[in-house]
């Protein structure tokens, strides 16, 4: 049996300043939205002749008065993302980009993508996406708290955000693009890291019914162990298929497959050690348990 | 927990088939009649154009308010009350009256019956709204009437979107309605949406008016600019004929002038106007405006009375022929703006269904293989059970033809991966069970039965999360919401009757083998 509650406060301390730095970074650096929130135009460009490079492009945007104008190469080195604000929401833009590019580099290029989002819709998208990361912690907290008692509800929610701050925190850190599939990612991880916290919680309880001398810091211990085998392969299988997804599913995928990867590392660890750990300080025992499923009664 | 009826094993056999020909149907044709549903690629994967169109309705309210000061004016005028000062303002109508006269004013605004509310009897709602400060009154539309005005327009706009759309010939467009003043326009298979989007961005309110010198005009004048924007006009407001006298525009070579115009027919009452017009007006200009800038301004040589007649403007083959189109599929009731645009070219829906596969493919194989080495025969059930639920996840898609996005076959991906939590979480609690039982199937009952609530908790939270993307998330996020979501219960269902079948056969077989799992 490995002894996860040694290192209880350790890991605490550690989660604690995880969150507190992530939340400096979010507040301080911010995120790097992209145009799916922040609105503006993106253009998926794929060169044909080698004279086509980053630098090549940039000068000719920037001569294009478009404001910032960023454009990076993405993926191999053909392809190329550039992406500006449009501030003014000017309407023919595209078409006046393809034939200021058309001077320069004739038709050796080619827009794989375009996408180009107003103002209103940005700010729509983003308030919706923080109303359904809201809204699937609510509803967590309300599924947790019917089928379990309040403390493990409370040791259930504080690890969501957990992982939801720390992982955002990741990409700010990083100025990683945030678009709306982060936000899928940001939701897959909260019902993966309650899948996870709900199985040791599981345990925890059926422990609790099962022992009456064994001290909560004790038990969490037991179940833990007791789960750690299918904790570890269930995050092993689900890492190989996001770890297929983001070497081999493409370019646009790999923001996507990232945020997935960071969460399901946080969520597994903070099962174990933020979940539990609640449960600790809040000194559950069998009495919680079984006072709680009298009142229900 | 172990045992299976033989009418619950031929369920399941034909269930798993049935869904395994289904989700075939997609790599092979079968006969159209016997099954022709497929699963719809979405726009990312198909490649095409996804335009969000906002209706302005600025000018419609502003024009609406403007009828609406007549309205009020005639009626009051019938009950000789005498309205003062009728004027508009920042999309309020005010005016004010005499003492005598207020309660009157109020009365009426509020009579269910009046011409003033003509909605009254169908929405139990007034369409306007009256404030009064001492003998002031200001006047607006309701939120009723709002909302009565924007649905409307938008179901004109609608029409006309869709008329355009389906002239230029996309196949199998999606326009739907969002909201009450927004319209969606999905073009698969479009990659350059240039057209289309320079065909929705115009108005098209056709107008011929003669262009006047004469600042006294009884219609009144405005200064116009020409297409070129150069040159400038005073035109009469008079309308002589408008773009919905209209039966048929086409584009067509003039071979004297050797240009291209567009030839118009008009309607009846169109024609009759038309020609006596023209009769009165020979030697005058008439300029022919399209949203307010005049394409071209003919000097009238002739009467024409045939109903017919020409468009000239320095035309190319191609602005004529749009020209023509926008002319036959009417005028939209309010200019519409693109607000979201996203544009996917084919070879990289492509290239992503080609990198979604292999990703699919792989993260498959890594994972059969990671199960095979834990857990040998056990891991081979799951690897059977894993197969069977892709094609039962690609045989719902199939039968309720879902979109499938390119996060949606990540989410097929993520599904695969977390599929197997539920068969571990059984062969665990397995293994513990064996620790203290001799006997094989008790444990294994064991297993099935104590595994269960962790299982359903597990599977409803990610399935809570799915539901909340499904309905909030946008178009490719959907997707993913969809594969999620149904990879659930399809998960579910291959664990508790599939696996547990195979389970179940192997363990009955090897009843007194010792370290089954």
């Amino acid at each position: 049996m490995i002894a996860f509650n040694k290192y209880y406060n350790h890991f605490n301390l550690l989660s604690s300043v995880l969150i507190i730095v992530s939340l400096l970074l979010l507040i301080f650096k911010g995120l790097n939205f992209g145009i799916d929130f922040k609105g503006g135009t993106l253009i998926e460009l794929r060169a044909s002749d080698s004279k086509i490079n980053v630098s090549s492009l940039r000068d000719r945007f920037n001569q294009m008065d478009l404001g910032d104008v960023s454009v990076k190469k993405f993926g191999n080195d053909t392809d190329f993302l550039v992406k500006f604000e449009n501030k003014d929401n000017k309407k023919n833009i595209i078409e006046e980009i393809k034939a200021n590019l058309d001077k320069s580099f004739g038709n050796n290029y080619d827009f794989r993508r375009v996408e180009n989002v107003g103002p209103k819709v940005s700010a729509e998208l983003l308030k919706s996406g923080v109303i359904a990361i809201s809204l699937s912690l609510a509803l967590m907290l309300i599924y947790i708290w019917i089928r379990f008692e309040w403390q493990f509800s409370l040791g259930a929610i504080l690890a969501l955000f957990h992982d939801v701050i720390v992982t955002l925190g990741v990409f700010s850190l990083f100025s990683l693009e945030i678009n709306l599939s982060i936000i899928a990612a940001v939701l897959t991880i909260v019902g993966y890291s309650m899948n996870d916290t709900v199985v040791i919680f599981d345990r925890v309880r059926e422990n609790l019914r099962k022992y009456s001398d064994i001290k909560i810091f004790e038990l969490t211990n037991i179940s833990i162990n007791e789960t750690l085998s299918r904790t570890i392969i269930t995050s092993a299988t689900t890492l190989l298929a996001l770890l297929a997804i983001y070497f081999f599913g493409g370019e646009i995928l790999k923001g996507f497959s990232l945020a997935m990867i960071l969460g399901v590392v946080f969520g597994t660890y903070s099962s174990i050690y933020i979940a539990n750990t609640v449960l600790v300080r809040l000194r559950v025992s069998q009495k919680t348990v079984l006072r709680e499923e009298e009142d229900k009664k | 927990m172990l045992y299976f009826s033989k009418l619950r094993i031929l369920f399941i056999t034909l269930f798993s088939v049935l869904f395994i020909l289904i989700a075939s149907s997609n790599l092979f044709k079968f006969d159209d009649n016997f099954f022709d549903k497929k699963i719809n690629l979405g726009l990312d994967l198909q490649g095409g154009s996804y335009l969000l169109l906002e209706i302005d309705n600025e000018p419609v309210i502003e024009q609406k308010l403007q009828n609406l000061t007549t309205t009020i004016r005639n009626y009051f005028k019938e009950k000789n009350i005498k309205i003062n000062n009728i004027k508009i303002e920042n999309q309020n109508i005010f005016f004010n009256v005499i003492e005598n006269d207020k309660q009157s004013v109020l009365e009426a605004f509020q009579d269910e019956n009046s011409d003033l509310n003509p909605y009254y009897p169908r929405f139990k709602s007034h369409q306007l709204e009256i404030e009064d400060t001492e003998l002031n009154f200001k006047v607006n539309f309701s939120r009723q009437g709002l909302i009565k005005l924007k649905t409307s327009s938008q179901d004109q706009a609608i029409e006309i979107v869709r008329r355009r759309v389906d002239e230029v010939g996309t196949n199998e467009p999606n326009i739907l309605k969002r909201g009450n003043n927004r319209i969606l326009v999905e073009l698969p298979g479009l990659d350059d949406p240039m057209r289309i989007k320079s065909l929705l961005g115009k108005t098209a309110n056709l107008t011929f008016r003669f262009v006047t010198n004469d600042e006294n005009d009884r219609f009144g004048v405005e200064k116009l600019k020409f297409e070129n924007g150069l040159e400038e006009a005073t035109v009469s407001k008079r309308i002589i004929i408008s773009g919905e006298n209209l039966l048929d525009a086409q584009p067509k070579m003039d071979t004297q002038a050797n240009q291209t115009i567009v030839s118009f027919t008009l309607d009846r009452v169109g024609a009759k106007r038309f020609g006596k017009a023209t009769s009165t007006g020979i030697g005058k200009q008439l300029a022919i405006v399209l949203d307010g800038k005049i394409i071209s301004a003919p000097v009238v040589r002739d009467t024409i009375a045939s109903g017919s007649g020409q468009i000239s403007g320095g035309f190319t083959f191609q602005t004529a022929t749009d020209l023509a189109l926008l002319l036959r599929s009417g005028a939209l009731p309010a200019p519409l703006e693109i607000i979201e645009e996203r544009t996917v070219g084919p070879d990289l829906g492509q290239d992503s269904i080609n990198a979604g596969m292999i990703a699919l493919a792989i993260g498959f194989m890594l994972v059969i293989i990671f199960m095979f080495v834990k857990y040998k025969i056990f891991g081979l059930i799951t690897n059977v059970t894993l197969i069977v639920n892709l094609f039962i996840l690609l045989g719902v898609l199939t039968l309720f033809e879902a979109t499938l996005t390119l996060p949606g076959i990540a989410g097929i991906i993520l599904t695969v991966g977390m599929a197997v939590d539920a068969n571990v979480l059984i062969f665990e609690r397995i293994k513990e069970e064996l620790k203290d039982e001799t006997n094989n199937i008790l444990a294994f009952d064991g297993g099935y039965t104590k595994s269960r609530t962790a299982i359903l908790d597990a599977n409803i939270t990610t399935l809570l999360a799915a539901i909340i993307l499904f309905f909030m998330g946008s178009g490719p996020v959907k997707g993913f919401a969809v594969t999620l979501g149904v990879g659930i219960f399809t998960t579910l269902f291959s664990v508790y009757f599939i696996a547990r079948l195979f389970t179940s056969i192997y363990v009955s077989r090897n009843k007194d083998k010792e370290k089954l799992i």
